[in-house]
């Protein structure tokens, strides 16, 4: 198989959720679903991306996502090079343009990206032909962080549609915000978004979900809590005039959740600031799925490297099969 | 005979004299002669058939970019105003954010006889009046010594780039200009609201995740402006109005007899925000494309004649410096060589704005309002023409632009409306290759 022109019924990239189809999304979890049992066995691979090369350029610092992508590409079978800010010609002032000119002559098969520039993704998908995988650009998308989550949510519901869902903190600034939205809206959930207004974009309802000022109202509300993390560099911006404040005004507590349906969980796409946004009884307690979204994180990577790869959704069952 | 002609058989449109009708254009020595039919003209002189093709005042656009000195990879004096004759413009302000900036004297000299050095060598264009920076530096502190600027040739005063953000130094600007009779042009920004922001800041920049610039930006400091130029009598002109705010305000502020203008960009009449999906380089300036609502306002703007003249802000950059993530790109976008068909197609075509009033507010308009030559064929104007084929259809090809730059949302758009042939002072500066030979 070459790198040239190959293309998965979602076409050559995943580039954010915004592009894809309600089916599309619910095909992608559907192929994770045989993905999951893998990580659990002794022998945690199989051989469907062997021989196959793939870059995970990471030039904004992340930790999980990127070591994530690498087990699902281990455990798939792929050969992998990380390539990151730190000490790559890339902080040394190289244009993204130039490093796609470098991937390009080096033949890779796919490239998982992450960048701190909305678009940037796209930048480099337009520009080269191996399949290019978003890992999170700047504010825009983080789409394999939604798919986790979206996994997350079916696991427990059995079903997304219909769900009400509501995304608490800083959406301003949040590519998993974003993503999710998309996702979320896709599948058929009630969205809902719930913050500081500072911190809310403009034309928010204009995607089509409703804003809800309460985090009282939001918990009433929803079936699943979506908490995302607020970034201390927000206090500084002048988006909130403290964390204690933040803590006090929208953070989400156990007596908070008093309020919750009986089945109502609550997500993180971590790191957590305990005690900020979220605190550490609700992180640990009953109602958290956050260490579940962590699992399915693998599973839904491995799933979207298989299908960018040209594998087909109804034969990850078989591929898993021809491992044993 | 050098610097005269004899146009035949143009319909000629003549703003300034309410002329629209089919003439004969004597040119003589650089200057016009008669408008008439039936002109025999004397023995010798070059006839050009303009049959069919519209003969109008050249074009003149108050603000362009043309980057010399500091950015010479971008657009020269020379290019910037050979892409303007390409336009159709026969008179264009170079705006002073240069490298060094128009700030003093030598250097507004300088980009003054640099235009006229290439015009005498034949590689003239458009005639280029200089535009001084209206603080030192452009830092917007210290006010320029503007006698100075206007002896070396300077035809106003902007810090454009950057806003005029001190409203003290706005106000003294707006008073000592008088001396001088010359207008401070405003591009209106409230940094402290658009820090950060490359789009307008709509539910397109929250899916595309981009930082927006609020419309606030601009309203703010175009309401101040007109209090301070109701306050001190001076004259405002707001550079490439954005907003149906902005339009409003001026609107309300002419109507009570306040000095106050504005200038509508192709640009923001022909697209929204729309145009930047896909996180397209060559959508990003400052400010930015805005919602349907503020373009439909800008338009209306225009042929109110509530924005008196049409400026493109053309503002070239090289292509590595926009290929790149949208975040870094620089603003702007070249606009000289489209200025004309993209509006007669968004105004004309559609019955917005008559042909006539087009040609009034992309040169007699500007003329007038900035109280300088040019915008009219009367007999012993300069002359200083073009000639358009209103009806010809043709495909922007950025590679064709004699700008340096080909930095433009328009490429490869079907337009209507081409220029043929453009004459400084009797002298043709730009002809059509395609229309064949001489
Ligand atoms: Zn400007």
């Amino acid at each position: 198989m070459t790198a040239q022109g190959r293309e998965s019924g979602f076409g050559k990239d995943l580039i954010g959720l915004e592009a894809l189809t309600g089916d599309q999304i619910e095909a992608i979890l559907d192929t994770a679903e045989p993905f999951k049992e893998i990580s659990e066995r002794k022998i945690k691979k199989v051989p469907v991306l062997r021989g196959q090369t793939i870059v995970n350029l990471f030039l904004e610092p992340s930790t999980r996502t990127r070591i994530s992508f690498e087990f699902a590409e281990k455990r798939l079978s792929a050969d992998t090079v990380n390539i990151s800010s730190a000490g790559s010609s890339v902080q040394k002032g190289e244009t993204l343009v130039d490093t796609a000119r470098n991937l390009e002559a080096m033949r890779i098969h796919m490239v998982v990206v992450r960048h701190g520039s909305s678009g940037a993704a796209k930048f480099l998908a337009d520009r080269i032909p191996s399949n290019v995988i978003n890992a999170g650009d700047g504010q825009h998308e983080h789409p394999t962080q939604a798919l986790l989550d979206l996994l997350t949510i079916r696991d427990r519901f059995g079903a997304i549609a219909g769900r009400r869902v509501c995304i608490v903190g800083d959406i301003l600034h949040s590519r998993v915000a974003r993503s999710n939205i998309w996702g979320l809206l896709k599948c058929g959930a009630d969205v809902a978004v719930c913050g500081p207004r500072t911190l809310i974009p403009a034309g928010i309802e204009e995607l089509g979900v409703q804003r809800l000022d309460s985090i009282e109202e939001a918990i009433e509300w929803c079936d699943v809590l979506y908490v995302l993390r607020l970034q201390l560099e927000r206090m500084e911006g002048g988006y909130v005039p403290s964390l204690r404040e933040y803590n006090r005004v929208f953070g989400v507590s156990s007596e908070r959740l008093g309020r919750a349906g009986d089945e109502m969980i609550v997500l993180h796409p971590g790191p957590m600031n305990r005690g900020v946004e979220i605190d550490s009884d609700v992180a640990d307690g009953p109602r958290s799925v956050i260490l579940p979204q962590v699992t399915n994180g693998v599973a839904v990577r491995m799933a979207v490297l298989y299908l960018l790869a040209g594998g087909r959704p109804e034969l990850a069952e078989d591929a898993k099969a021809a491992a044993r | 005979m050098s610097g005269s002609l004899l146009l035949t058989g143009g319909r000629v449109i003549d703003p300034s004299s309410g002329l629209d009708e089919v003439r004969d254009v004597l040119v003589r020595d650089g200057r016009v002669e008669a408008v008439e039919q039936g002109v025999a003209g004397p023995e010798g002189i070059p006839r050009i058939e303009a049959e069919g093709l519209v003969v109008a005042p050249g074009l003149i656009d108050v603000h362009v970019h043309l980057r010399e000195p500091g950015a010479e990879h971008k657009e020269t004096i020379r290019t910037g105003a050979q892409s303007a004759a390409a336009g159709g413009f026969t008179t264009i302000w170079a705006m002073p954010n240069t490298d060094p900036p128009l700030d003093d004297p030598a250097a507004v000299g300088f980009v003054r006889e640099e235009a006229r050095r290439w015009a005498r060598k034949g590689e003239g264009g458009a005639r280029v009046s200089p535009v001084a920076a209206a603080s030192l530096g452009l830092a917007g502190e210290q006010m320029t010594e503007i006698g100075g600027l206007v002896e070396a040739g300077a035809v106003a005063v902007t810090d454009d780039g950057h806003p005029i953000h001190d409203p003290a130094l706005m106000r003294r600007l707006l008073e000592y200009t008088q001396s001088f009779g010359i207008p401070v042009l405003q591009h209106a920004e409230d940094m402290a609201l658009s820090a950060g922001g490359v789009m307008n800041e709509s539910a397109v920049a929250t899916a595309l995740g981009l930082r927006g610039i609020p419309n606030a930006s601009e309203a703010t400091v175009v309401a101040r402006d007109i209090y301070l130029a109701e306050l001190t009598g001076g004259h405002v002109h707001v550079q490439h109005v954005s907003t149906r705010e902005a339009v409003e305000l001026i609107r309300v502020a002419r109507e009570r007899g306040v000095r106050v203008s504005g200038e509508a960009s192709p640009h923001h009449m022909a697209l929204t925000e729309e145009a930047v999906r896909g996180y397209r380089t060559e959508a990003k300036m400052n400010p930015p494309l805005r919602s349907a609502a503020d373009r439909l306002a800008v338009r209306q703007g225009l042929i109110d004649g509530v924005l008196e003249c049409v400026a493109t802000d053309h503002a070239p950059h090289h292509y590595e410096e926009k290929e790149r993530e949208f975040d870094d790109a620089p603003f702007g976008i070249v606009g000289l060589e489209t200025a004309l068909a993209v509006c007669i197609g968004e105004l004309v075509k559609p019955g917005d704005l008559p042909l006539f009033d087009l040609v009034e507010r992309m040169s007699t308009a500007p003329a007038r309002l900035m109280g300088i030559e040019g915008g009219t064929l009367r007999p012993g104007s300069r002359a200083d023409l073009v000639l358009f084929d209103p009806d010809e259809e043709w495909t922007v090809d950025p590679a064709s632009f004699r700008s340096k730059s080909r930095n433009t949302p328009f490429g490869g758009w079907e337009v209507t409306g081409r220029v043929k042939r453009t004459i400084v002072g009797g002298e043709t500066r730009y002809r059509d290759e395609s229309a064949g030979p001489d």
